[in-house]
């Protein structure tokens, strides 16, 4: 695909001597979302964080808009439009609504106001509670503030590592209609999930991780039908 | 006068006015601060249960900005820095080094041919202004030196300490302070810092004095208060601005605050060299304080002081560290000096001698940590706005009940 905003090309992750990821390769189409799905330990989190500048890649290259990326720090990263929402949510917990949110935009040196009345508008529960401090708040509205956050920095593309962990069901399904909802505001979305079902069912396309490596990949609509898939991921 | 109040009503929410009447309230209480200073100063006899007032308001302040600085570094953006007593001898010694008067470095530097550094500034400041402008203005140039001086000191050690965190960097900066101690105690630097001897005859609060008409003022008192104020209201200003938001992600939750594309270095560098300049202010006014200078006193027992007035006060809140400061020196310098006496008014109590202060203060502040777990403050700060607004509140919500009940009768 030439429209690719990100591409990840053989991606190798190491942590001291082991491989957490082997060389993958994937696109991330401007304006769609894509899945990444797996099991504990296949490596979906590592390449997040590295294409977060969160850990130095070992290998491959991450070009984001015809810039390579690879190896940069997290503030460059950040700065170019990728956002990362952290696995268990991590807002601060000591800081009020507000202030998390003022956090997200933390690189940007222009009018926050109309950005907040966006986050506000797709979350209204976080306008209710601006001034309570992140910790008080349920988990799934400590998800909504994670997401809000990340979108304060007026990302290109966001990513989120397992944004239905710990939640109850009603509350993913909400947390899945947010995301459709600000990719169709034109927001690329890469998604790492053990929620296989519900990734696959909100993906453009996705791509299956094993051990480190990309066995299958397709429409996120093809891979639900999959057998293989079915049998590994959605219990049936 | 009540019209305007009106208008301004009008235009503004109640929060915008609350702040405005704290600000205002605060701002009043400053000037009155400041003026029974001037009069404790100048006009109070000191009687022998009053002796101990002053020394306890100038301490009370100096320590009020140590932990205020400690608090930034501890409470605000979560490093554990025991370095402390470290910077504030730096501080302390860079002030009475630069302000020694000339003429007498040869009896001050007397075993090392007196000294190498042979200019004073608050005197070079004295020649062009006279004495007591000299000696103020002097006075706050060798405490700016004395901050900047600690600050390079700590942007150099902050670079390898600062990759270390929680508990590894409170040894790594507590390993620091020692080692600064027996560095400045070093004979090899004696002509800068008299080796293991005093310094001293530097300006210190005595010497502060305004002029006005023919008679001459002491401001020994305010000084200290003045400086210590200025210092504290920067501290808050950084804390409530972007970077203090970012210290204090950094200190909630340092892999997110990283995702959010804040540098972690740079913030943590920030915050350390802003800490440790403070530090060094807080070490020269101790040092104008007690006359005299020796870098033995700088013990890792005051860092420990210091943030067992944080921890009191609570980690995180400025006005807890002031607070704190005042009564932590009051209690270990006054108040329990009693105990130490041998008698309680006219009875004599075997027990009540030399040592047993330390005793009682050891239980009262377990009991304090014991039950007040957060600190006096917690993370709370207390503001003359919030309490406007607190006030408001309960106006309005017994205005609320006065007018359901109306209704339901």
């Amino acid at each position: 695909m030439s429209d690719a905003i990100l591409k990840i090309n053989d991606l190798k992750v190491n942590y001291g001597g082991i491989e957490a990821v082997k060389g993958i390769s994937f696109d991330v189409p401007e304006g769609e979302i894509i899945t990444l799905i797996g099991a504990n330990g296949a490596g979906k989190s590592s390449t997040l964080r590295a294409i977060a500048g969160l850990v130095k890649p070992a290998g491959g290259s991450i070009v984001f808009n015809g810039e390579d990326l690879t190896g940069k720090d997290p503030t460059t990263i950040v700065t170019r439009g990728i956002t990362l929402v952290p696995e268990g949510r991590k807002i601060f917990p000591d800081l009020t609504v507000l202030e998390n949110l003022k956090i997200g935009a933390y690189l940007r040196n222009d009018d926050l106001e109309e950005d907040l009345k966006w986050v506000y508008d797709l979350f209204p529960r976080l306008k209710e509670r601006s001034w309570q401090e992140g910790g008080t708040l349920s988990g799934g509205e400590q998800q909504m503030l994670a997401v809000g956050r990340a979108l304060m920095s007026r990302p290109k593309v966001i990513m989120m590592d397992e944004p239905s962990l710990g939640l109850a069901p009603i509350v993913v399904r909400g947390i899945f209609d947010i995301i459709k909802e600000i990719n169709k505001q034109g927001v690329t979305v890469l998604l790492i999930e053990q929620n296989a079902n519900m990734a696959l069912k909100t993906a453009h396309s996705g791509y299956v991780l094993e051990t480190g490596r990309i066995t299958m990949s397709g429409p996120g609509a093809e891979l639900l039908t999959n057998e293989q898939v079915k049998a590994a991921y959605l219990g049936a | 006068m009540n019209n305007t109040m009106q208008n301004t009503k009008v235009l503004k929410t109640p929060d915008e006015i609350a702040k405005r009447q704290g600000l205002w309230i605060g701002i009043v209480c400053l000037v009155a601060l400041y003026a029974v200073l001037f009069a404790l100063d100048n006009f109070m006899k000191p009687s022998k249960t009053t002796l101990m007032l002053i020394p306890v308001l100038k301490k009370g302040a100096i320590y009020s900005l140590l932990c205020v600085s400690m608090n930034l570094l501890n409470g605000f953006t979560g490093l554990f820095s025991l370095g402390q007593a470290g910077f504030m001898l730096i501080g302390a010694y860079a002030y009475s080094i630069f302000s020694i008067p000339a003429e007498q470095h040869a009896s001050v530097y007397q075993y090392f041919d007196g000294g190498a550094i042979q200019f004073s500034i608050p005197q070079i400041f004295s020649n062009a202004l006279g004495v007591n402008a000299g000696s103020f203005l002097g006075a706050i140039v060798c405490i700016i030196i004395a901050g900047l001086v600690a600050a390079v000191f700590a942007a150099l050690i902050g670079i390898p300490v600062l990759r270390l965190k929680s508990d590894y960097l409170a040894i790594a900066t507590l390993g620091f302070a020692e080692i600064i101690r027996a560095i400045f105690q070093w004979n090899g630097l004696g002509r800068i810092t008299n080796g293991s001897n005093l310094l001293r005859k530097y300006t210190a609060f005595s010497d502060m004095k305004i002029q006005i008409g023919e008679i001459s003022y002491k401001i020994g008192t305010i000084f200290p208060f003045l400086i210590a104020m200025i210092c504290i209201i920067i501290i808050i200003l950084l804390i409530n601005s972007s970077y203090g938001r970012a210290f204090k992600a950094i200190r909630d939750d340092e892999v997110a605050a990283e995702a959010m594309g804040i540098n972690l270095f740079k913030h943590k560098m920030l915050a350390f060299v802003i800490s440790s300049f403070f530090a060094g202010v807080g070490g020269a006014l101790l040092a104008m304080f007690q006359t005299t200078v020796q870098a033995s006193a700088f013990m890792s027992a005051m860092t420990y002081e210091i943030l067992l007035i944080v921890v009191i006060g609570g980690i995180g809140s400025v006005s807890g560290s002031c607070i704190a400061a005042f009564l932590y020196i009051a209690c270990s310098e006054w108040w329990l000096r009693f105990l130490d006496s041998g008698s309680v008014g006219n009875v004599q109590v075997s027990f009540f001698r030399d040592g047993f202060r330390k005793v009682v203060f050891s239980v009262v502040i377990m009991i304090i940590v014991l039950f007040f777990s957060r600190g006096i403050m917690g993370n709370k700060e207390l503001s003359f706005s919030g309490l406007i607004r607190k006030i408001n509140k309960r106006k309005a919500a017994k205005l609320a009940a006065a007018e359901a009940g109306g209704t339901a009768k």
